[in-house]
């Protein structure tokens, strides 16, 4: 791998060069171009990144190399992207060498004579690497089109479509290669490619095949002039005209850095940060694309409440606030309240709510998972998980690139963990690393990481981890999706499976909100900064931290044990923020809880189903208009500061803090003791971490049972399913160009099954039908069906099973798609 | 435009078995897009997909690659496929007046099908060529890759009506022509059984040797050429 | 002294089926394998060091030297891959010599990959070419039915298995890291040296590339010593070697000498210029190599003479121009062909050619200025030394050896208002017009 981030090489190779007459040490193996930069001298280039494999193509950074280091020099200018430096090496650049300048401009010039003259008109004007090299280091005046010689420029019809979203215009195209080698190298996705020749070449797709990559927008970014555009931003501003804030993308756990270019209150265009620790410089096109969500029409402005006619009426913050307060109160007599806060919460919003739960609900009935768990995977998060961090024995991203062997079970990294992914392939390209991964079939991504599939139907990675425990040792990591939750014993036999072994683990989850709930105190067993709840020493630490007397001591009811208690009467209310039911363990259950609470107050940035079955609504920010932070899946803390200041738009904390002050009022706990981000971020510090001893993991749990008999001709199977990286998400709604870069949803049949059945599939669980047409997957374990879990009706779990069920397949006749 | 037919499983087979004639699979790339063209007549999506398909690389690349060499055609050809040399030497010596006759008379532009008139068995297309190493023939044509050497416009026309006719024409340094898809399957690598006809070299390529043989001058003899270095290492120490 | 004639390689052209393994075998053909056979693989190497061979596809570099550098100590398998993409202009002399004598040039695949230990051999043959590749598929058919070919070849243990590959249409594959994407099945474009192809090449092993003659000049070496070959040439160019002669004179053709024949003797074996003209000016090594005039007849034609006087030996492709040839027509038609043979994957070479091909365009329709000459050269500045590979150098060769010597003819197109020449007068049958 000849990719050059310079951090890699070992500092004790140091190599003294003169370049400019400024003699510099740099790495053994440096690049003259980034030499360069260490005395300050930027070379003009396009081909080069530093992430990409050098390719000299575009020739724009020739320098003068008097001197190879050898005594002899080179006799022809050298391209600084492609050469490394060598002990004693003398280079001229532009700053002291006329042959290098000229050689500079020479290829400006050049570059330029087809270049069309739509700055004016071109995304890229303001930004654009070619247009301010060629202010630095080209002529005035074109030779190439003057009076005398007036030449011709090569045209294209333009633009074209790459994909549904990204869009090419040939004619500002340099053909410097970055977006192919991005394809091919970091994305694994070579779908778009160098065709025709010469004058003519292009970058291209084929024929029906377009640039479908989870990771097309980084094309649009690293281009070095206008060629590429998306049709989310075509057209839609200037980059003088925007305004950049840097922040933490929210789609997933990865923690991405992003940035946020915004005009006017709006934002107009996502792009990625730039954190070699984290993302690198890339991010999926769901956090670079899907942010419309935010703006959408049905986006919640100002608080509601239940009228006497049973509909919510519009009312102000205050009054929401009493609403909200006597009717928590009220619940709290008639049995409790339950809290359920959702995946995607800042780390500063759920602390509010599990302050909020203790202090003001006088509850631990609190739990951030809105989807299926386990009490195994509850006291897993609190032996494993909270508190790992960098720096505190957690697996960080520079671990999977170290690492020799990285085992993936219950996680498609390339759909629930893009940067995760995107490390993953660096690594494995790099020749260190080899992935393993227990799953039902080679997916794509996996394909994409040359990974070693051992075949793992949903239920059995329990007994295949173990199994595969003999190969592991202090060099391995292991990645654990959330969807081992409600695969018995497999939380365990990871955490044994490492103790035993010293290989390390992590903990993976999708939401952005997941991990940070955690630390925060979303749980029915733990406090903030990790604390059990079954301590006493810890509870009297928060308590006096909180100023209150005491907190509940006995561990409340996860969200399971929530819904169960409200569908029962035995819990008289709710406070739910961003839950969506379809996203639960049963959505039909979850549905009932709400119908069946007496009184539910609900937080959320949109209506939902959940709002329109509340008593009081309150509206939240999104991540734009506020400042926060999200634990990622490594335990880094990802803080952002507010891009769009909107008056109108709170945080969760903020309404949280006003519910406590009525309910305080009415005798019910006490003010939460903030109002804004910041103070929730002091308080926090303040209390820092537990540093009390960390709840042993129970001893093993009763795995799930060997795989059964699923095969003979029985028209049943093992319902695997995950969620895509683009499906129906409600955070990707309002961008219909994403929406149709997804993956056609299809269900992944054996061979065997897909004869038997054919090209269509009727799937029917206890919860309902779902048919699809069925694609067939070569090594798909036997007995087992795959599904998107959400890109088809109201998502597998509503409309057909739960994961890891058996469920009947059915050739559907008759049907067409 | 003729339709297609589809790639047939002969074909799939021998797209698969010129991948296993290297180490790696992919290549076999060039023969096999020559094969996709002696099967369908042109480069086709489907023929881009099924490489892609053996392969395991992308259409992108398979495009990319089709689209780099230029016998590959997008474009269907005619069953004889008529190149002009135009570069320098032979252009000087007649290619381009070849070249403009041809255009004339099959009224056709670059890289064109004629028309098949009525009575015309076989279609001829046209297309100026580069450098075909064959400059001693100058000026120098070529029908399905076979040099038609030493040409006039005159001789021009009639070959391509002579190949329009259906008569048989033979290489003037080779075999009898086959079709365009006939030598594209030569070229990914299946023989035809043609290689003994033809002569064994052209009367430009012999006139250094015939010579050589008038005046008995030959390579020094390998026997007596110790002594030579000999010799000349006796002179350049003298 | 040795003749003014060595034929070698062409020395089999005239015999009836001379491609055929029997006809080859008749003269003495595969008996350099046995001698091969005997020696340690090192000593071939020696001994093509010590014979002086210079690579005849156009660069010269040393043959055996090529082969030591390929590192032994490498466990990847080691390749030999014959560059069979005869492309450069003018040069004309790889096509007879594999449709004629295809046998020596397997034999000498052989005895290369032999010496420098490779089991797998391919030959990458312009596709353009169907006669011959036919006949060098057939001629490996029948060293594979000989034995000479496969595997324990004659007994020694040696395994080699050939595989001819043809090419698809592309000029840039004459270069050796393009040819190796092409034979790896990717667009022809130049890879980033180093690596060199001898350390990571074919499938990034160590790889050694020749040019077809000097492949088939291996087996004479092997049989006949390094002594005889080095009888022949001079001091630094030894050796037989092609020289074509095509274009405006009586006798256009392949004549096979020694290294250091002049072009006035080659003119002289040749018949002279074509009948009533008299010599303008000549590639001494294809298109890319800049353009001689009548001052230059008596270069040595070898390495160090030419360069000596300016240009290149190249490819030995003499493209003989007489006076009633247009300069500036000669060098934008050049142009046209490097700019549709540009691979595009460097600025200089894509951009540049397009340019230079536009301005010539109006040079030579008479429009423009003298300054305009100058920018060419200046162009050219740009272009020479800052592409990727040697085809966006080649390029310029033409242009600015065309100005240095005819640059009152590029301004008698300006003064002239178009081309003051006659096409037609420059044709093959202008003289037979003239006459009848």
């Amino acid at each position: 791998m000849t990719t050059t981030p310079d951090k890699t090489v070992e500092k004790t190779d140091l190599v003294i060069v003169t370049i400019d007459g400024v003699q510099v040490s740099v790495p053994k193996d440096t690049l003259v171009i980034r030499a360069a930069e260490q005395v300050g001298v930027q070379v003009p280039r396009f081909c080069d990144h530093p992430l990409l494999a050098p390719v000299g193509a575009c020739r724009q950074c020739l320098v003068d190399v008097p001197d190879a280091g050898n005594g002899r020099g080179f006799p022809k200018p050298q391209a600084s992207c492609t050469l490394p430096v060598a002990e004693g090496m003398v280079v001229s650049t532009q700053v002291s060498s006329p042959v290098a300048d000229k050689a500079q401009q020479g290829v400006m010039e050049l570059l330029l004579i087809n270049h069309p003259l739509d700055c004016p008109v071109c995304d890229k004007g303001g930004e654009c690497p070619l247009q301010n090299q060629a202010m630095s280091n080209g002529r005035g005046e074109s030779r190439f089109s003057d009076d005398r010689n007036r030449g011709v420029k090569r045209t294209f019809p333009k633009p074209i479509n790459l994909s549904p979203m990204v869009l090419l215009d040939r004619e500002r195209c340099i053909v410097c290669q970055r977006c192919t080698r991005f394809a091919d190298e970091i994305a694994g996705d070579p779908f778009i490619a160098l065709v025709e020749r010469g004058v003519q070449q292009q970058i291209g797709i084929a024929e029906d095949a377009p640039f479908l990559s989870y990771f097309s927008g980084n094309v649009i970014q690293i281009c070095p002039v206008g060629a590429l555009t998306s049709e989310q931003y075509r057209f839609r501003s200037r980059p003088f005209d925007l305004v950049s804030t840097p922040g933490i993308a929210e789609h997933d756990a990865c923690g991405s850095a992003i940035r946020v270019d915004h005009r006017r209150g709006a934002v107009l265009r996502r792009q990625a940060g730039d954190d070699p620790a984290v993302n690198e410089e890339w991010i999926s096109d769901k956090d670079r694309f899907a942010f419309a969500y935010a703006q959408a029409d049905d986006r919640l402005s100002y608080p509601q409440v239940r009228d006497d006619d049973g509909s919510l009426r519009p009312a102000s913050w205050p009054e929401a606030f009493t609403v909200a307060a006597r009717g928590l109160a009220a619940a709290r007599e008639a049995g409790g309240v339950g809290v359920l806060t959702g995946g995607r919460l800042t780390v500063e919003d759920a602390y509010a709510y599990g302050k909020f739960a203790r202090t003001s609900l006088g509850t631990n009935d609190i739990d951030f998972r809105a989807r299926p768990l386990s009490a195994e995977e509850t006291d897993f998060l609190a032996s494993n998980v909270v508190l790992t961090g960098p720096g505190a024995g957690g697996v960080t991203y520079g671990d999977l690139e170290s690492a020799a062997t990285v085992v993936l079970v219950g996680l498609e990294a390339e759909d629930e963990a893009a940067a995760v992914f995107l490390r993953l392939r660096k690594s494995v390209r790099a020749g260190g690393t080899e992935v393993v991964s227990l799953a039902p079939f080679t997916t794509r991504g996996l394909a994409k990481l040359a990974a070693r599939l051992v075949p793992t139907a949903p239920g059995d990675e329990a007994a295949a981890l173990r199994a595969l425990a003999g190969e592991l040792d202090a060099s391995s990591v292991l990645l654990v999706g959330e969807r081992m939750a409600v695969v018995p014993g497999a939380l365990s036999a990871a955490a044994e499976v490492a103790a035993s072994t010293g290989a390390r683990l992590a903990w993976v989850p999708r939401r952005a909100g997941d991990r940070g709930a955690i630390e925060a105190g979303c749980l029915p067993t733990l406090l903030p900064g990790g604390r059990p709840v079954a301590d006493a020493g810890a509870r009297i630490d928060v308590a006096t931290a909180w100023g209150v007397e005491a907190l509940p001591e006995s561990p409340g009811r996860d969200a399971d044990g929530i819904v169960a208690a409200l569908v029962a009467g035995t819990l008289g209310g709710l406070l739910v923020g961003g839950v969506d039911p379809d996203d639960t363990a049963d959505p039909a259950a979850a549905r009932a809880a709400i119908d069946a609470a007496g009184f539910v107050v609900a937080l959320d940035l949109r209506r939902t189903e959940v709002t329109d079955r509340a008593d009081v609504v309150f509206p939240v920010a999104p991540t734009t208009d506020k400042s926060g932070s999200f634990v990622n899946w490594e335990g880094r803390v990802r803080s952002w500061e507010a891009a769009l200041r909107n008056p109108a738009s709170l945080p969760e904390l903020r309404a949280l803090a006003g519910i406590a002050d009525e309910l305080a009022q009415l005798g019910q706990g006490r003010p939460l003791g903030f109002r804004t981000v910041d103070e929730v971020r002091a308080e926090m510090a303040q209390l820092g971490p537990w540093d009390g001893a960390r709840v042993e993991l129970p001893a093993t749990r009763v795995e799930s049972a060997a795989t059964q008999q699923r095969e003979g001709g029985n028209s049943t199977v093992r319902l695997a399913t995950w969620k895509q990286l683009l499906d129906n998400g409600s955070l990707q709604d309002g961008d219909k160009y994403l929406k149709s870069t997804a993956r056609t949803p299809v269900a992944l049949v054996t061979p065997d099954a897909y004869d038997r059945y054919g090209p269509t599939v009727t799937l029917t669980g206890d919860r309902g039908s779902m048919t699809l047409p069925a694609e067939i997957c070569d090594d798909l374990v036997d007995g087992v069906v795959w599904v998107p879990a959400n890109s088809v009706g109201d998502g597998v779990l509503a409309d057909l099973a739960s994961p890891g069920t058996t469920v009947t397949i059915a050739g559907a006749e008759g049907v067409h798609g | 435009m003729s339709t297609t037919a589809p790639l047939d499983d002969k074909t799939l087979t021998e797209l698969r078995e010129i991948a296993a004639r290297y180490p790696e699979a992919r290549s076999g790339l060039l023969p096999m897009l020559h094969l996709v063209q002696s099967a369908q007549g042109r480069i086709t999506p489907e023929g881009i997909e099924a490489c892609a398909a053996i392969l395991e690389i992308s259409a992108a690349e398979v495009n990319g690659v089709a689209t780099f060499y230029t016998m590959y055609k997008r474009h269907g050809v005619g069953d004889y496929h008529v190149g002009v040399c135009t570069n320098t030497l032979c252009a000087v010596m007649g290619g381009d007046a070849i070249l403009e006759r041809l255009k004339d008379h099959l009224e056709v532009g670059n890289d064109e099908v004629a028309v098949q008139r009525q009575g015309d068995s076989h279609t001829v297309s046209l297309e100026h060529i580069e450098c075909n190493a064959a400059c001693d023939y100058a000026p120098v044509m070529m029908v399905n890759w076979e040099f038609m050497d030493n040409q006039t416009p005159e001789s021009a026309v009639q070959l391509v009506e002579a190949l329009r006719a259906g008569h048989e024409v033979s290489s003037t340094r080779g075999p009898k022509l086959c079709t365009w898809r006939e030598a594209e399957r030569v070229l990914a690598g299946f023989p035809d059984g043609r290689a003994d006809e033809g002569p064994s070299a052209g009367p430009a390529s012999l006139v250094g040797l015939e010579i050589a043989r008038e005046r008995g001058w030959r390579a020094p003899d390998p026997t007596a050429t110790p002594a030579i270095e000999a010799a000349q290492k006796e002179e350049s120490g003298a | 002294m040795t003749d003014m004639l060595t034929p070698v390689l062409t020395d089999i052209w005239d015999a009836e089926q001379s491609w055929k393994l029997a006809t080859y075998v008749d003269q003495g053909g595969y008996a350099a394998l046995d001698v091969a056979f005997a020696m340690d693989p090192d000593d071939i190497i020696t001994a093509v060091k010590d014979s002086g061979l210079r690579g005849r596809g156009g660069a010269g570099f040393p043959t055996g030297m090529k082969w030591s550098f390929i590192p032994q100590d490498n466990p990847k398998p080691k390749y030999l891959v014959v560059n069979a993409d005869e492309s450069e202009p003018g040069t004309c002399k790889d096509i007879p010599l594999m449709m004629g004598n295809p046998h020596v040039l397997v034999e000498g695949v052989i005895i290369s990959s032999y010496a420098i230990r490779a089991n797998k051999a391919f030959i990458y043959i312009r596709g353009e070419v169907v006669h011959v590749i036919r006949r060098v598929q057939a001629a490996v058919e029948e060293a594979y039915a000989a034995g000479h070919l496969g595997k324990d070849i004659h007994g020694s243990g040696y395994d080699l298995d050939v595989v001819v590959h043809a090419g698809a249409g592309a000029y840039i594959c004459g270069e050796e890291t393009a040819l190796l994407e092409g034979l790896e099945g990717r667009r022809g474009q130049p890879r980033l040296r180093p690596p060199f192809p001898a350390v990571a090449g074919l499938y990034a092993s160590p790889t050694v590339i020749n040019n077809v003659e000097s492949i088939a000049s291996v087996p004479a070496i092997v049989k006949n010593g390094a002594a005889w070959f080095g009888a022949m040439g001079t001091e630094k160019s030894k050796g037989h070697g092609i020289f074509s002669l095509s274009g405006h004179v009586q006798k256009p053709g392949q004549y096979e000498a020694p290294l250091g024949i002049t072009l006035r003797e080659l003119l002289d074996l040749a018949g002279g210029v074509r009948e009533g003209h008299q010599l303008k000016f000549w590639t001494p090594g294809g298109s890319s190599t800049p353009l001689f005039t009548d001052a230059h007849l008596d270069v040595p034609l070898d390495f160090e003479g030419v360069a000596g006087a300016g240009s290149m030996l190249g490819t030995r492709a003499l493209q003989i121009f007489d006076d009633s040839v247009c300069v500036v027509r000669a060098v934008l038609r050049w142009t046209e062909f490097y700019q549709h043979e540009s691979c595009g994957k460097c600025t200089p070479c894509r951009e540049g050619t397009w340019w230079l091909t536009q301005a010539l365009t109006r040079l030579e329709n008479g429009q423009g200025s003298e300054a305009d000459l100058d920018q060419l050269i200046d162009q050219c500045d740009n272009i020479l030394g800052r592409a990727f590979c040697a085809l966006g150098d080649g390029a310029t060769s033409p242009v600015t050896s065309s100005i240095q010597y005819f640059r009152d003819e590029y301004l008698t197109h300006l003064s002239n208002g178009g081309c003051p020449f006659d096409p037609a007068r420059s044709t093959a049958w202008a003289g037979t017009e003239v006459s009848a």
